[in-house]
């Protein structure tokens, strides 16, 4: 089995949902970091059965509200020392800013470019968030 | 900093106490119209009504010049900067410096609250398209308030198009406030009432029922909400043309409901109340119209700040 060491400093996303990584890799632009960052696939897990993972080895700032809509459920672990000294688990965004677009063709938000709409989480099962003009709800 | 001045653009912004006071001052108003007549002298009005609405726009227009104040706008949007491309907020900021309240009509949703945060004047929502009309609300308030006495201990029936209606379903969100109300929706399956809606209901526990049948839901309503199937709302003619009567209240129907319920229609209404039923003295749909002119003379004296008991701050 290919072994990857632990990071002394940086930040590890753990239990990203099997084939996920790779889009979370490209959304944080981590293809433009000048440090070691690893992203393992198909690691097996006794929760997901197979995850991805991704080690970051240099200390960043991480939204958690945006990656917490890509994948909620990820952990986001923050090494330092060769500790973990904060660990996140990531859920839905009780509210979401500027992230998301009304899917409702008849909400202002399109005339006007309005880019910092205000999404309200509404239901958690089905995944699906209020504007804050329309209230129309979209599902993620 | 400058406090803001509150608006009123969905019928959530005031509390119940709020609504109360509001519709006591509509009813002093009512009472004795002629003590008011100068109580927004020197106030200026602005009504921009960006698609046509006869009713609402003649209703505010009405009540201002009762209140003593003077009104402009526009029903017509081609003759102004939008059609030369200036954005809603920007004319939010330019009208709100001329005029001491907007009344707004869009056709887009979300728009009122849009124009109240680029406003620096209070803006009511003369309804944002399919989405809000708040003083529809207030006015069915002040009706069912004027004829029962109370907004509490009612059992209120909705029938007719409950999917597409936005006043049905603001009234239902606002009615689940008061004490004690119960609901019986009457629709066919094609239009039943949307699940944002009954799921406020489920979560508060307020009892409601869906039926199809109008007859058999008549005898223990206090109030019965009739509406109109909105030809606009469908993709399909055939398919308007299947559910557009599938109600109509006659006379023979109201044989079996209370002698003290009342019949409540935002109006203009197509086939869905025969004429016939004008005549009976529970039909107070007409009456409506006209309780809807002094709830927006309460409501433009409570955002200009001259009702005591509610702050005109946001």
């Amino acid at each position: 089995m290919l072994n990857v060491s632990a990071i002394k400093e940086g930040v590890v996303l753990d239990h990203i949902p099997c084939g996920q990584g790779y889009s979370i890799f490209k959304h944080l632009k981590l293809d433009t970091l000048d440090a070691v960052v690893v992203l393992l696939r198909n690691v097996d897990s006794e929760k997901l059965g197979k995850k991805d993972i991704i080690k970051i080895e240099t200390g960043m700032e991480i939204d958690v509200d945006v990656l917490g809509l890509l994948a909620p459920g990820i952990t986001v672990s923050y090494i330092h020392d060769g500790n973990c000294v904060e660990k996140v688990r990531l859920t839905l965004p009780e509210k979401v800013v500027g992230t998301l677009k009304c899917k409702n063709p008849r909400c202002i938000s399109h005339v006007e470019n309005i880019d910092d709409i205000v999404f309200t989480l509404v239901n958690k099962e089905t995944k699906e968030y209020s504007c804050e003009y329309c209230e129309s709800r979209s599902k993620l | 900093m400058l406090k803001k001045r509150r608006s009123l653009i969905d019928p959530g912004d005031f509390t119940v106490d709020e609504l109360y006071s509001l519709l006591k001052l509509a009813d002093n108003i009512l009472k004795q119209p002629e003590k008011y007549s100068h109580a927004c002298d020197g106030k200026l009005m602005a009504s921009l009504f960006y698609e046509p609405s006869t009713r609402t726009k003649f209703s505010f227009d009405a009540a201002m010049n009762r209140l003593g104040g003077r009104v402009l706008g526009f029903a017509d949007p081609s003759t102004t900067s939008a059609a030369k491309g200036e954005t809603l907020a920007d004319s939010a900021k330019i009208v709100s410096q001329y005029v001491d309240l907007i009344v707004l009509r869009h056709p887009k949703e979300g728009t009122a609250l849009h124009f109240s945060r680029h406003a620096d004047c209070p803006v009511i929502n003369a309804g944002d398209g399919g989405h809000q009309h708040p003083t529809q609300t207030l006015t069915d308030l002040l009706t069912i308030k004027s004829y029962k006495n109370r907004l509490t201990d009612l059992k209120i029936g909705l029938c007719g198009d409950l999917k597409f209606g936005r006043t049905i379903h603001s009234l239902v969100t606002c009615m689940s406030r008061f004490e004690n109300i119960s609901f019986v929706f009457i629709s066919p399956d094609e239009l039943k009432m949307p699940s944002y809606v009954t799921d406020i209901l489920d979560e508060k526990g307020i009892p409601y029922t869906e039926t199809d049948d109008l007859e058999s839901s008549m005898a223990d309503l206090d109030v019965l909400y009739m509406s109109r199937v909105q030809r606009e709302r469908f993709v399909s003619e055939e398919e308007y043309e299947r559910l557009k009567d599938v109600y109509i209240l006659t006379n023979e129907k109201l044989k079996y409901a209370k002698d003290d319920m009342i019949i409540l229609h935002p109006l203009p209404r197509v086939n869905e109340i025969s004429p016939e039923v004008d005549k009976d003295p529970r039909a107070v749909y007409f009456h409506q119209a006209r309780y809807g002119m002094f709830i927006r003379m309460a409501l433009i004296m409570t955002l200009l700040g001259f009702n005591e008991e509610v702050s005109p701050y946001a």
